[in-house]
């Protein structure tokens, strides 16, 4: 069963140029134990997809359409309070930009603490905040014990240090720690990797997988970078301007694509073990939010194109490869039928 | 024949600003120590290593954007170390640089047309109508064209930001840039394009380039020969073939080995971490080797004895690196 399911979600943002379709259609499940990788270029609208499931789209964006639930809840449907409820405890979300996640003014450890309260025992009355009673050494002792699971050395020094004394590595570690400490089921990541190097990179990344391997949690991990998809991920969904391209399990979308856009993307990726073969680009780029193609979104930029591509955009095509959870939507895997 | 070259090039900054707060302590960040790098003319060296060990800092301070604390820089053999202002101007028309972000680096309020010919203009290279036709020439060299250089830098993609970032800095005729991550800030399938585009130009105008990167496969694509950075000092340098194939430094190897390609088989390496740890403060560099604290090597001498970067005998023949295992 799905921990998380998304039909048709559609997230357009009404802007003065005209209306943006962020999100136009997508589908997406997350089964319990899975970390699912959601990939594709800027304005591929991946961020926007999390933020939807988060419930966190302000105007000018608006979920026009779709279905989410989350473990047999239809989050859409659920009040401003029960949501605040749920983020954090069993729906937490790992931003790109640690620096802007953390409060500057509080130390890192205090962060954690009052996450981990606010969930265990509610907000804090007045009163006891102005006495000086809002903080438990026993919830102390939990955030210690989680920043040393994330590998923060000597976390009982680092629990008093404010985020700015923290490398970028490290803060990144303690978000992972805050997005984990109350057990959630399910873990949105926001390319929490992306300004990091390789070397902490790959810390991150295995510390991740330990964690949601553990926790019998499940993660959707948004990024650009297809090598974190093939180090991290047992799932892969492609998307391209609003609109999911493929999906299916990470070896088989590598080893075989059947869209010819993941087929590009990947053929893009520099390699330093084949030294002598062109780079490759993908032609054009990436069309205007606003004044996408009346047929498949990829068509211009699309080597295989025909003139039904120009038409309408084509469906998700179902079992593509050997595993029957792998999709794409091209009208090339029609005429294979 | 040597364009640019280094000795002993340093740059500190001090912690704080604060006059008072200065003289109590003498907290320094080291940014860059001791650098002494040099590039043949036609020749694309990269610059590589975990952000803040000192890759845009020497960039900078090689093209005096930044005061050297001590060391030389030298151009086309003339120190151009202690130069003034004034008679630095000729230099730095010959040394350009180009940003990662290319948006920030563009001045919104210009349009393309204005932000090629005001550094036209500038050094005096041409005016007026010959400025504008130089701008022409210009946009359409990186792929652009003339319509666009009425248009604002907002008006266009990351990747045609970064095409009007290389013209600018074309536009006074270098012969030397640095290029600060030009193509990090890009999607990747429009990188391919700018790389393209680089090698092309330098090709063209005989450029003279020195290119920071962190992302290894760019590099291995890019550069003619790579100096691998840590914490403010260079601690190998190859030929970019020779380095991949045989890098000798434990450093340099924990960097290739940290590479992630895009395969099925990737997630079985996940585990092995063949660096661990953070890059430590460059307020307080660890004694000798500075990377002793996350080698894997490390030997009783590596904490007495920084290891100087010269010619060392390896068994695959002579390198250049700064490591006792070749002593």
């Amino acid at each position: 069963m799905s921990l998380l399911n998304v039909r048709n979600l559609r997230t357009h943002f009404h802007t003065e140029e005209g209306t943006v379709k962020a999100v136009d259609g997508v589908d997406l499940d997350i089964r319990p134990g899975e970390i699912v990788g959601l990939v594709g270029e800027s304005g591929s609208g991946k961020s926007v997809t999390a933020r939807s499931i988060m419930q966190l789209i302000e105007p000018p964006g608006e979920i026009v359409d779709g279905d989410i639930e989350f473990k047999g809840d239809s989050l859409r449907a659920l009040s401003g309070e029960r949501i605040r409820r749920l983020r954090g405890k069993e729906l937490s979300m790992v931003f790109q930009d640690p620096m802007s996640a953390f409060n500057p003014t509080q130390t890192v450890g205090r962060q954690l603490h009052d996450v981990l309260r606010t969930h265990r025992e509610g907000p804090v009355s007045i009163t006891n905040r102005l006495l000086g009673r809002d903080h438990s050494p026993e919830f102390r002792e939990e955030v210690v014990e989680a920043l040393d699971a994330v590998g923060i050395p000597s976390p009982e020094e680092r629990y008093g240090d404010y985020p700015h004394e923290f490398s970028g590595g490290m803060l990144q570690r303690a978000m992972v720690a805050m997005a984990t400490i109350c057990d959630p089921d399910l873990i949105l990541a926001d390319e929490p990797t992306t300004a990091l190097d390789v070397t902490i990179e790959r810390q991150i990344l295995s510390l991740f997988r330990d964690l949601v391997d553990n926790r019998d949690a499940a993660a959707l991990w948004i990024t650009h970078d297809l090598s974190v998809v093939a180090a991290l991920c047992d799932r892969v969904i492609v998307m391209y301007t609003g609109k999911v391209m493929e999906s299916g399990p990470v070896e088989e979308v590598l080893s075989n694509p059947r869209h010819p856009y993941t087929e590009e993307l990947l053929e893009s990726v520099p390699r330093y073990d084949e030294p002598d073969d062109e780079l490759h680009a993908i032609e054009g780029s990436v069309p205007m939010p606003t004044d996408l193609p009346p047929g498949c979104v990829f068509a211009d930029r699309c080597p295989e194109a025909h003139d039904r591509c120009r038409e309408a955009h084509p469906p998700m095509y179902a079992n593509v490869g050997p595993d029957g959870d792998h999709r794409a939507a091209c009208y090339l895997l029609e005429e294979e039928r | 024949m040597t364009l640019i070259e280094t000795d002993e090039l340093t740059k500190h900054f001090s912690t704080d600003s604060g006059v008072l707060t200065r003289l109590l302590s003498d907290e320094t960040v080291h940014a860059v120590d001791d650098v002494s790098i040099d590039i043949e003319r036609g020749q694309t060296l990269g610059l590589v290593g975990e952000s803040g060990c000192g890759k845009s800092t020497l960039g900078r301070t090689l093209l005096r954007l930044h005061e050297p604390t001590s060391g030389d820089v030298y151009f086309d053999g003339d120190n151009i170390t202690d130069l003034s202002q004034r008679a630095l101007r000729p230099y730095r028309r010959k040394m350009q640089m180009v940003f990662q972000d290319p948006q920030a680096s563009l001045n919104p309020r210009q349009t393309v047309g204005e932000l090629l010919r005001k550094p036209i203009e500038f050094h005096g290279i041409a005016e007026g109508e010959e400025a504008q036709a130089r701008t022409a020439e210009l946009v359409e060299s990186v792929g652009l064209n003339r319509n666009h250089l009425n248009r604002y830098p907002h008006e266009f993609s990351g990747g045609q930001q970064q095409r009007i970032g290389l013209a600018r800095a074309l536009s006074v005729n270098p012969e030397f840039i640095v290029l600060d991550e030009p193509v990090s800030a890009l999607d990747v399938s429009v990188q391919a394009k700018i790389l393209d585009l680089i090698e092309s130009l330098r090709r063209e105008y005989d450029l003279t380039l020195l290119f920071i990167a962190h992302d290894l496969n760019v590099v291995r694509h890019v550069c003619d020969e790579v100096a691998v950075m840590y914490l403010g000092e260079v601690i190998e340098r190859a030929p970019v073939d020779e380095l991949f194939a045989d890098p000798r430094h434990p450093y340099t190897e924990g960097l290739l080995e940290s590479i992630l390609l895009p395969d099925s088989a990737a997630s079985e390496d996940l585990s092995k971490l063949p660096i661990t740890g953070d890059v430590p403060s460059p307020i307080d560099p660890p004694s000798g080797c500075r990377f002793r604290t996350r080698c894997p090597e490390a030997m009783t001498e590596c904490d007495r004895v920084d290891p100087e970067l010269r010619s060392r005998k390896g068994e695959r023949g002579e390198r250049t690196v700064a490591c006792h295992l070749y002593d």
